[in-house]
């Protein structure tokens, strides 16, 4: 049996008397890839933010590593949703992956150089390596985010946490993202959790699927049911998984 | 050859210290200003700063002590205010800043004796700073330099990107405090130098210029240090030879760099 790495059991969260999430259970083992689905507002960034700690569950709970989100946090990577920053902001790659580090420093540390070790290190595991001393800013928008998962990967962690990583990359660059995420998965054996909307995009990488509408609708499996996703969206599957050329829907009599 | 005759004045001299001391909290403060955005923040603060000194005057103790006080408090204010949400953070700041200015002014009509000295508050009176005040401002130029330097990755991290910050557990809303503290403090110091309808410009157009120049944030700092030295001294020395107002005279000198190098940049 692998290692348990995310345990959430009967997890609410509740915004102005509103049920955002609403009874979540799910367990998730080392190197399992899990794609997240499901319409916009159903709780995607909620869900992944109370595995952080930044939210506090109403009810249930949530353990990592066999610890508390906030006290896990080294142990976990995280990219954000596109992250949103000036694009002229005075910083280069090696040092925007260097913040990375932060969670294992902590206040007042200065980063040395194992941190700058481990941030070329990082780099290279998406293939940036080349452009460490380039000004953010002057990065295609892939590039960069291959710079923030190099940034949520420098810490070492066993879990990365990714919230729609690929919105506003172009195609081309979004099949590559994804190989990138399978090779990490698979040859570094990190668990993914990779929030999308893009059911077709995602299907073909992730070893599991899970489809959040303020309840979760997941068996430990790459397949959901048309049932599932109809109630998850509130509209028929074929508007959803039209044209997908890798089945995650199965069939049904 | 420059005269540097004007040099044999105290007051000259005391002016000089506290500009340049000014500069190189400008240089540091200014930048985090510009890349967090809280340019009308900063303004807010130094604007609600005045109300403090009125009643400093009107209660018969230092005015500047008072200032500082108020702009602290107006820094905490805003940055409570906008975690709770329930007012916008633009809004907040302009009550702050009109309540602020409103309070000031009548302390100081109620006070004996204002009309000079409000005109001093509102355009700046470099030749008036003492010794004393040349201390002060050295000593939290100090400060806030050793603040910058023992939280400078962390500082680095807030200003590029809060969300990310936040969930890799750095004290985002503390630091964010501290950062409006910080600017509170220099602000108040600005005032001195510039008045506060002109502080804005001294605490950003050093960090616009350099930044256009030079790379990475410790150049920009550098650079920008520099360049609000060259500022106040020049300022100074014109405002010296023509007998001209020297708040005025530093940021028209500030400006018109700003306006060339845009130019050039082109």
């Amino acid at each position: 049996m692998t290692e348990e790495i995310l345990s959430i059991k009967g997890l609410w969260v509740c915004r102005a008397e509103h049920a955002v999430l609403e009874d979540i259970n799910i367990k998730l083992y080392a190197a399992d890839f899990l794609g997240l689905i499901g319409p916009n507002g159903g709780g995607k960034s909620t869900l992944l933010k109370a595995m952080l700690g930044l939210i506090k569950p109403d009810r249930g709970s949530i353990v990592l590593f066999g610890l508390p989100p906030a006290a896990a946090r080294s142990r976990v990577g995280y990219v954000p949703q596109k992250t949103v920053f000036d694009q002229s902001f005075p910083v280069n790659v090696l040092d925007v992956v260097l913040m990375g580090r932060y969670s294992r420093k902590g206040l007042m540390h200065r980063y040395g150089s194992v941190d700058r070790q481990a941030a070329l290190k990082a780099l290279e595991a998406v293939g940036m390596q080349d452009r460490a001393m380039r000004e953010i800013g002057a990065l295609s928008g892939g590039e960069q985010q291959r710079v923030f998962v190099a940034r949520s990967l420098v810490s070492d962690p066993e879990l990365l946490l990714l919230d729609e990583p690929t919105a506003g990359v172009d195609s081309a660059q979004q099949t590559e993202f994804y190989d990138l995420l399978s090779h990490l998965n698979r040859d570094l054996g990190i668990a993914i959790v990779l929030v999308s909307h893009d059911v077709t995009a995602i299907s073909k990488y992730v070893s599991k699927i899970a489809c959040l509408n303020q309840r979760l609708y997941y068996h430990d499996s790459k397949e959901l049911s048309n049932d599932d996703i109809e109630k998850a969206y509130g509209c028929p599957v074929e508007m959803i998984a039209h044209g997908t050329p890798h089945r995650v829907l199965r069939k049904h009599d | 050859m420059i005269d540097l005759g004007f040099l044999q004045y105290d007051f000259m001299r005391n002016a000089l210290a506290a500009g340049l001391a000014a500069s190189i909290l400008c240089g540091v403060i200014g930048i985090y200003v510009i890349l967090n955005k809280i340019v009308f923040i900063s303004d807010g603060i130094a604007h609600a700063a005045f109300g403090g000194i009125g009643l400093g005057y009107f209660l018969g103790y230092d005015p500047l002590a008072f200032g500082i006080g108020s702009a602290v408090l107006t820094a905490l204010g805003i940055g409570m205010v906008s975690t709770r949400a329930r007012i916008s953070e633009d809004t907040a700041i302009g009550v702050f800043m009109a309540t602020g200015m409103a309070l000031g002014i009548m302390l100081l009509t109620l006070s004996q004796g204002y009309a000079r000295d409000l005109y001093g508050y509102l355009f700046g009176n470099i030749l008036a700073v003492t010794e004393s005040d040349v201390l002060l401002i050295s000593a939290l130029t100090l400060t806030i330099l050793v603040l910058v330097f023992l939280l400078y990755k962390e500082f680095l991290l807030l200003s590029f990107d809060p969300i990310y910050a936040e969930a890799s557990g750095l004290p985002v809303q503390s630091l964010r405090l501290l950062l409006l503290v910080m600017v509170a403090f220099s602000v108040v110091i600005l005032i001195k130098i510039v008045g506060i309808i002109m502080v804005i410009a001294l605490l950003t157009i050093p960090g616009a210029i350099s930044r256009r120049h030079m790379m990475g944030l410790p150049a920009i700092m550098a650079g920008s240090i520099f360049l609000g030295a060259i500022f106040v001294t020049i300022g100074l020395f014109i405002s010296y030879e023509l007998d001209v107002p020297s708040g005025a005279t530093i940021i028209l000198t500030a400006a018109v760099v700003f306006f060339l190098s845009t130019l050039l940049s082109r």
